[in-house]
């Protein structure tokens, strides 16, 4: 009995903010240069009244409708967000209800960003090989538009807000189609990329004072999103370069055995440089990003999708998905179409 | 290593910087293009080109490209 991953749906908020639209509050950055270096041209953003929660059902009923999934049939939820609606209850539990899944389902929420998804994929494997559920659906989905100054520049160019929704199943082979897995973890790149604010530990401050600029200009605030990009880059051009040493030799695999290999889509730039640190041939490289930005723990779902639609993942083909990022934690799977 | 290549390293990531404008005694904050994405791609050619890392700390204690020039070649010998 193995888990697998029977089925993708993604959900992007029509909303848009695009490179236009930066240029114009930012005129120091033009179109060509943010595209350039980012790899992005828009961003989905969140309306005012959209939550992850919101978001999370939409990707969640076009599974159900994509793909001819029975709803009744999902025995457990994991929602992985930062921007849950309450502190409690556990938005997962809402989602339940909200989206009509039997009340026998197990449902938890779990605090993950850009590595979200490969630990997403882990705990769907462990509930289903130990046979605690055999539909488990795993729903990635983040506003952190809401989270940013709007002076912050800096990010504001480079999130978007989405979620995803995947359905992992139980099938009868007795090879792994979820796994091996790498996993790591290193807080003491906490304050590289946070949120300081609106915990148990300091409170919402909701005042200018909470406001600063930094030497480029960048907006900072410890009630928004805060993120040290040199520093966050420098962790990944160390650690994401062992990380695929240790999946490819946990998994005995050579980049010869694989068919494409999917990143977490953080922006282009950073992504061309760990490919070719790497030494990752670009034509397995998946890159998608140009239209909604690195979206956190969707982005792997998000291209995984785009590729099989592209024709560029096909049934049987291996995969490594790669996530890093914000706390710090990274992980690295194969999977088997 | 020469800082003349290290300037036409540096040159290369600027996309509306002339060539000829940044010098070793240039203060790279004062650029008009630089920006925080500007800090991750100079780590990025250094690793590329140099194979040492820059930190983001190296970057935040330099002022010009020759003191950015000076940690990388510090980097480099050690």
């Amino acid at each position: 009995m193995k888990a697998f991953i029977k089925a993708i749906s993604y959900y992007l908020p029509s909303q848009t903010l695009d490179n236009e639209e930066i240029n114009q509050l930012f005129p120091e950055w033009s179109v060509d240069k943010i595209s350039a270096k980012t790899g992005i041209v828009r961003r989905p953003i969140a309306a005012p009244d959209e939550f992850s929660s919101d978001m999370g059902i939409t990707a969640a009923n076009s599974l159900f409708e994509e793909h001819g999934i029975d709803r009744n049939e999902i025995d457990f939820i994991l929602f992985c967000t930062q921007s849950p609606d309450y502190f409690l209850p556990t938005t997962a539990c809402v989602m339940q209800d909200r989206l009509g899944i039997p009340t026998t389902a197990g449902a938890l929420d779990f605090n993950l960003g850009c590595s979200g998804y490969i630990y997403g994929l882990s705990l769907a494997k462990g509930l289903v090989e130990t046979g605690i559920a055999k539909n488990v659906l795993l729903i990635t989905a983040e506003t952190y538009s809401k989270f940013i100054h709007p002076a912050d520049k800096g990010v504001r160019t480079i999130f978007g807000d989405a979620a995803a929704a995947t359905l992992i199943s139980c099938s009868s082979t007795d090879k792994d189609m979820i796994g091996p897995f790498v996993l790591g973890t290193d807080g003491k790149g906490a304050e590289k990329l946070m949120v300081k604010n609106g915990g148990m530990r300091h409170p919402y401050l909701n005042n200018e004072s909470a406001f600063s600029e930094d030497s480029v200009g960048n907006f900072k605030s410890s009630d928004h999103l805060y993120m040290k990009g040199s520093d966050i880059f420098v962790f990944t051009l160390v650690s994401v370069p062992k990380l695929c040493q240790d999946i490819m030799e946990k998994a005995k695999l050579t980049y010869e055995d694989i068919d494409l290999v999917i990143f977490h889509q953080a922006n282009k730039h950073m992504l061309e440089a760990l490919r070719k640190k790497i030494n990752i041939p670009e034509e397995k490289f998946y890159i998608f990003i140009t239209n909604c930005g690195n979206t956190v723990s969707s982005t792997i779902p998000i291209a995984l999708y785009e590729a099989i639609k592209e024709g560029k993942a096909k049934k049987g083909d291996k995969i490594m998905l790669v996530g890093f990022g914000v706390g710090y934690s990274y992980g690295a799977t194969i999977v088997q179409l | 290593m020469e800082l003349s290549e290290f300037i036409l390293n540096v040159e290369e990531q600027f996309m509306e910087t002339d060539p000829g404008i940044i010098q070793g005694a240039t203060e790279f904050r004062n650029l008009e293009e630089w920006s925080s994405l500007m800090a991750l791609m100079i780590i990025a050619m250094v690793d590329e080109k140099y194979e040492v890392i820059l930190t983001g700390d190296d970057i935040r204690n330099s002022q010009t490209i020759q003191d950015i020039f000076d940690k990388v070649q510090s980097k480099v010998n050690a």
